[in-house]
């Protein structure tokens, strides 16, 4: 490392110490085209994926699926079936690859685990005060804790957007930190709903300041609003977390959520991420699609290529 | 008592707002009058003036040149009685100022008629506008001598381009006439640049000279000469404005033609987002 | 790694003929000398069709029929009519897309992708947008009976065949001429498909005549006698002798020649896109482009953040097989100008300037030339100069915005400039002091029918698109 880039990092681990330090840094950012970023988007989504690529795709996005479910009417029974497709997404298949995790409710936590014990497969629980996140510190911090206790090895945390497009800096920062200390050795995906940020600055500022507060992971959204993960906002967060690594050394992972059902959607942005952080990011510890009907689609096409018959939704378990 | 001994005009080049002799010294007699025979270095030296000229005329506001253009008009009203004297008709000198005032009041309405946002397929603010070419040769019309003369400057200069002007060799009175016209209204110096002389010695030099981007041959007649001097023009792409036939009626409503030639149109492009 | 296994799109989808006639009066005939060329794949080198090469009588037949149809047909026709078979046309070159684009991509050796996503879009939308103006002429700002100018003489560039063919032909048609078209020896396989689609279109007989052939073809044509009009897009030196050529003549010209265009990056610049509007504005079409972004200026304060993040971007670039879709430069359009791309370069490194391309396979047929940057590259620098017409981008820096303006003007050319800062502001102010027909401001080679392209200076003279695209072809 060259001693520029270890000032660098010791400058940037100051930041989070004056509101205005943080201010000076987020503001100094390059701004964000819109229309660029989205036409370089599009552009990345026009690459044509086929056959062996495909086949590497499909399986390398089945081990990034973030399974999820996040009702209100989730139930044990409901969680551990989700677990157990988590584990064996095509039962007649055995060479299909496990998903990345599990993302259930912190209540739902103890019944996934059961599930999931030893077998690789992590088990992601969604805190303090998800989806709004308008709840006293305490309250979220303790929400984090006892979904940490109850068996999650990753939590993900939304950030105070309030605070955030209301210019706290500073507090939206103090809370990521708190919580990431309440994470104990889970690991930390700060949600920035991006839906509600409205702009592509917002986005790349507000993964800065998840960066800089120590989130091991950024995520688009909560699924909860009416605009969650696009591909010019995932974008976005991959400069932000390229250019985060060569500032600091650290590598952050990356994971939209919501709006992603089809194979086809997964492969643009495996594209992207190919195309604009590289290899490194292409693995499950580094990059993870938070999705639930994502799966069958993935499970659909790799029958179709094993096959070559176009599978149908009756021979895939709904769960 | 004896008559009083007149005092008479010596008609010189005007060059960047001044009136030089040319530097090669030489005259010639038209007119009944002495007249500076310019030399290619005059024109040279013209090219220098006009070029100069450029960056604050093109850059004056469109309401400032009109107020100027508007000026000129304003100063010839005042000098009716020293083109008459020249010869020129009563009725000439009136169209003359009123050429004036018309293309005054176009400085700041061509590019709303010329230019305009273009409706593009994309998410783009999108906008043409005119801007002027810079600095433009022109050889004057012998004929109608004031009109012409003004029928060729104004729609040239309105838009921000400065000009040298060959006059008619035959009729140059007129033309240093109406420098001292131009020289006392307001026109910043080098806009407007005049030689006299013989058009077979400045204009070819011009024609092929690297700094000028355009050239009016409005006042040749020579069909020969006119495409020796368009063949010269092309070495830097000069846009040419080819010679009037001879039956130009110059009274006539003149059209926006010979300022839209002189113009260049520029597109800006900038994407709209938040 | 993720490696994207190939993705051809099927050549089978365009029939190609083994030999080509001249396209004279609405029909295919063969040249009064019978000689003939070859086009050829720049991918391969393989032989694509034999061409015919028309002499200076097959010309003349040319121009006769075209003076004929506009004198008989063309011209006596109401502009509603006229605006239909141009809406006709449109229709069809946008149902037969597909073909066309592979057709293109194979004779031309651009991308897929761009032939796709690119020219072929953009040439229905010229269709469909002049085909609106012929019957509102004297709506259209130049007084309230605007003529045609007659037979137009039209001679365009390899480098977009069939978009410069539309740029040239649907305003002249809308405005009531006829046209006699000769597209470049080495492209003219989408010009004689057009031909096609003109009989398929029941365009009258001689409205549309193309002529195949080189530069002696050329010169026949625009200094043939029946013309009234000639339209050039191509070098600056061969303008400069058209220009000459129709010197004292009644013959109106236009010209839309080479370029040299500044891309200035300032220091408060949206940087990623700002890299890509660099990669677009120098690699797109294997910066066979007029307009091309060849002169990278950027702000000495942002200059080594810009240049890594664009040798990494350059490193995603896939250079190979034009039908790939996944390809994103293609092939040199032919050995001759791969052999100037390269003494250019050449010329680069030996004065001094540093090269840079990413690792890339070329492939061993055909005609290649790996994306290239050079820094350390001054005004006087040839590269920095000369118009190089490929991949090959010089990078130069500047420290304030006045300098950055008088680098950026300090050429004879003046077709196009980019400029790239968040600040608005300084967005119009170095708009208006930059010599050039289009400034892109945070965006980079964007066309659109609607929208004058043509330069200043050296770059020629006239428009094309919009309003002020169909002037050059009336009598105004």
């Amino acid at each position: 490392m060259t001693a520029t880039a270890t000032s660098a990092r010791s400058d940037l681990s100051e930041l989070g110490r004056s509101e205005t330090a943080l201010r000076t840094f987020l503001h100094g950012l390059p701004g964000v085209d819109q229309v660029g970023a989205e036409q370089r988007a599009a552009q990345l989504g026009t690459r044509s994926i086929k056959t062996t690529a495909k086949a590497q795709a499909i399986d390398l996005a089945i081990r990034m699926v973030d399974l999820t479910t996040l009702e209100g009417a989730d139930t044990p029974g409901k969680v551990r079936a989700l677990a157990t497709k988590a584990l064996r997404p095509d039962p007649a298949d055995p060479s299909c690859p496990h998903v990345g995790a599990v993302c259930v409710y912190p209540a739902m936590v103890p019944y996934v685990a059961e599930v999931l014990r030893g077998s690789g497969v992590h088990l992601a629980s969604v805190a303090t005060a998800f989806p709004s996140g308008q709840a006293p510190l305490d309250v979220k911090l303790a929400d984090t804790r006892a979904a940490v206790e109850a068996g999650a090895d990753e939590i993900d945390m939304v950030i105070n957007r309030g605070a955030f497009l209301a210019g706290r800096y500073q507090e939206v920062y103090d809370e990521i930190v708190a919580t990431k200390e309440a994470c104990g050795d889970a690991h930390l995906k700060v949600i920035l709903e991006t839906g509600e940020l409205a702009t592509y600055d917002n986005v790349r500022r507000a993964s800065w300041l998840a960066m800089l507060a120590g989130g091991d992971f950024i995520k688009t959204s909560t699924g909860k609003v009416p605009v969650a993960a696009t591909p010019p906002v995932t974008l976005v967060m991959l400069e932000a977390v390229r250019d985060f690594r060569a500032a600091t050394g650290r590598q952050v992972g990356v994971k939209p959520a919501g709006g992603i059902k089809t194979t086809k959607d997964a492969i643009k942005y495996l594209v992207m991420v190919n195309e604009t952080v590289g290899a490194d990011w292409l693995d499950p510890d580094w990059f993870r699609f938070g999705a639930s009907s994502l799966l069958n689609d993935l499970l659909m096409q790799r029958t179709k290529l094993t096959t070559g018959v176009y599978a149908g939704p009756d021979y895939f378990t709904l769960d | 008592m004896s008559e009083r001994v007149a005092v008479r005009k010596t008609y010189k080049l005007f060059i960047g707002g001044k009136f030089p002799r040319s530097e090669s010294g030489r005259s010639y007699i038209v007119q009944d009058s002495n007249v500076s025979l310019a030399s290619r270095k005059d024109a040279r030296d013209a090219v220098v003036a006009a070029r100069a000229a450029v960056k604050g005329w093109a850059g004056a506001t469109a309401y400032n040149r009109g107020q100027i253009l508007y000026r000129v008009a304003e100063m010839l009203e005042g000098r009716r009685d020293q083109f008459i004297a020249l010869g020129v008709s009563a009725d000439e000198v009136d169209a003359a100022i009123d050429r004036w005032v018309w293309y005054a009041g176009w400085s700041d309405k061509l590019p709303q008629v010329y230019g305009g946002a273009n409706p593009v397929a994309g998410p783009y603010f999108n906008l043409s506008a005119p801007e002027p070419t810079g600095v433009v040769a022109v050889v004057a019309p012998a004929a109608p001598a004031l009109l012409g003369l003004v029928s060729v400057i104004a729609p040239a200069i309105v838009t921000g381009n400065t000009v040298v002007v060959a006059a008619s060799p035959a009729a140059p009175l007129a033309a240093v006439t109406l420098a001292e016209v131009l020289a006392t209204s307001d026109l910043p110096g080098g806009v407007v640049n005049i030689l006299t002389g013989k058009l077979t010695e400045t204009v070819p030099t011009l024609a092929a000279h690297m700094d000028v981007n355009a050239i009016d041959l409005t006042g040749v007649t020579d069909a020969e000469l006119a495409a020796e001097l368009e063949v010269k023009a092309a070495e830097n792409l000069k846009r040419v404005l080819r010679p009037a036939p001879a039956d130009h009626d110059w009274y006539a409503d003149p059209g926006v033609t010979r300022m839209t030639v002189l113009l260049e149109t520029k597109t800006v492009w900038h994407p709209k987002g938040v | 790694m993720f490696e994207y296994a190939p993705a051809p799109e099927s050549r089978s989808v365009v029939d190609i003929k083994p030999s080509y006639g001249l396209f004279v009066d609405g029909k295919f005939v063969d040249p009064v000398d019978g000689g003939s060329f070859k086009s050829i794949n720049p991918a391969s080198e393989e032989v694509l069709a034999e061409i015919a090469e028309a002499g200076s009588e097959d010309v003349d037949r040319a121009v006769r029929a075209a003076r004929q149809a506009y004198e008989k047909v063309w011209g006596p026709m109401p502009g509603r009519d006229r605006a239909k078979y141009l809406f006709r046309i449109a229709r069809l070159i946008q149902e037969r897309s597909r073909e066309l684009a592979v057709l293109e991509s194979l004779d031309n050796g651009k991308p897929i992708k761009e032939s796709r996503d690119v020219d072929l879009p953009l040439v229905a939308a010229h269709f469909f947008y002049y085909a609106g103006w012929a019957d509102k002429l004297e709506h259209a700002g130049f007084g309230g009976n605007p003529r045609p100018l007659g037979v137009a003489a039209q001679v365009i560039p390899w480098n977009f065949p069939l978009l410069m063919l539309a740029w040239k032909i649907a305003p002249a048609l809308a405005a009531g001429n006829t046209v006699v078209l000769k597209p470049a020896e080495t492209t003219p396989l989408t010009a004689l498909l057009f031909a096609e689609i003109c009989q398929q279109a029941d365009l009258p007989a001689g409205v549309v005549n193309i002529v195949t052939g080189a530069g002696d073809t050329g010169r026949a044509l625009v200094e043939h006698p029946g013309v009234d009009k000639v339209a050039f897009t191509g070098s600056t030196e061969v303008g400069r002798a058209i220009a000459r050529s129709v010197a004292g003549t009644r013959k109106k010209l236009t010209l839309e020649l080479g370029g040299k265009a500044a891309n200035i990056v300032f220091d408060d610049a949206p940087i990623d896109q700002a890299v890509e509007g660099i990669v677009n504005g120098i690699f797109f079409n294997q910066g066979h482009v007029c307009c091309a972004g060849s002169r990278l200026l950027v702000q000495e304060s942002v200059a080594d953040r810009v240049l890594e993040s664009l040798k990494r971007r350059m490193a995603q670039l896939r250079v190979g097989d034009p039908l790939d879709k996944n390809t994103d430069i293609g092939a040199i359009n032919s050995a001759e100008q791969l052999a100037r791309i390269r003494e250019l370069s050449d010329a680069g490194s030996a004065e001094g300037a540093e090269r840079w391309s990413p690792p890339c396979e070329l492939p061993d047929r055909g005609f290649w030339f790996a994306p290239t940057i050079f820094t350390g590259v001054t005004q006087a620098h040839r590269i920095a100069r000369e118009e190089i017409f490929g991949p090959v981008l010089s990078v130069l820096t500047f420290r304030t915005p006045a300098e950055a303006v008088e680098k950026a003007n300090n050429t004879p050319y003046g077709l196009s400039a980019g400029i790239w800062t968040d600040k608005g502001s300084r967005i119009l102010w170095v708009a208006d002091r930059l010599r050039a027909g289009v400034v892109w401001a945070n965006t980079f080679n964007k066309f659109d029918p609607t929208s004058p392209f043509g330069g200043y200076k050296e770059s020629g003279y006239g428009r094309e698109g919009g309003r002020h695209g169909l002037e050059a072809y009336l009598n105004v």
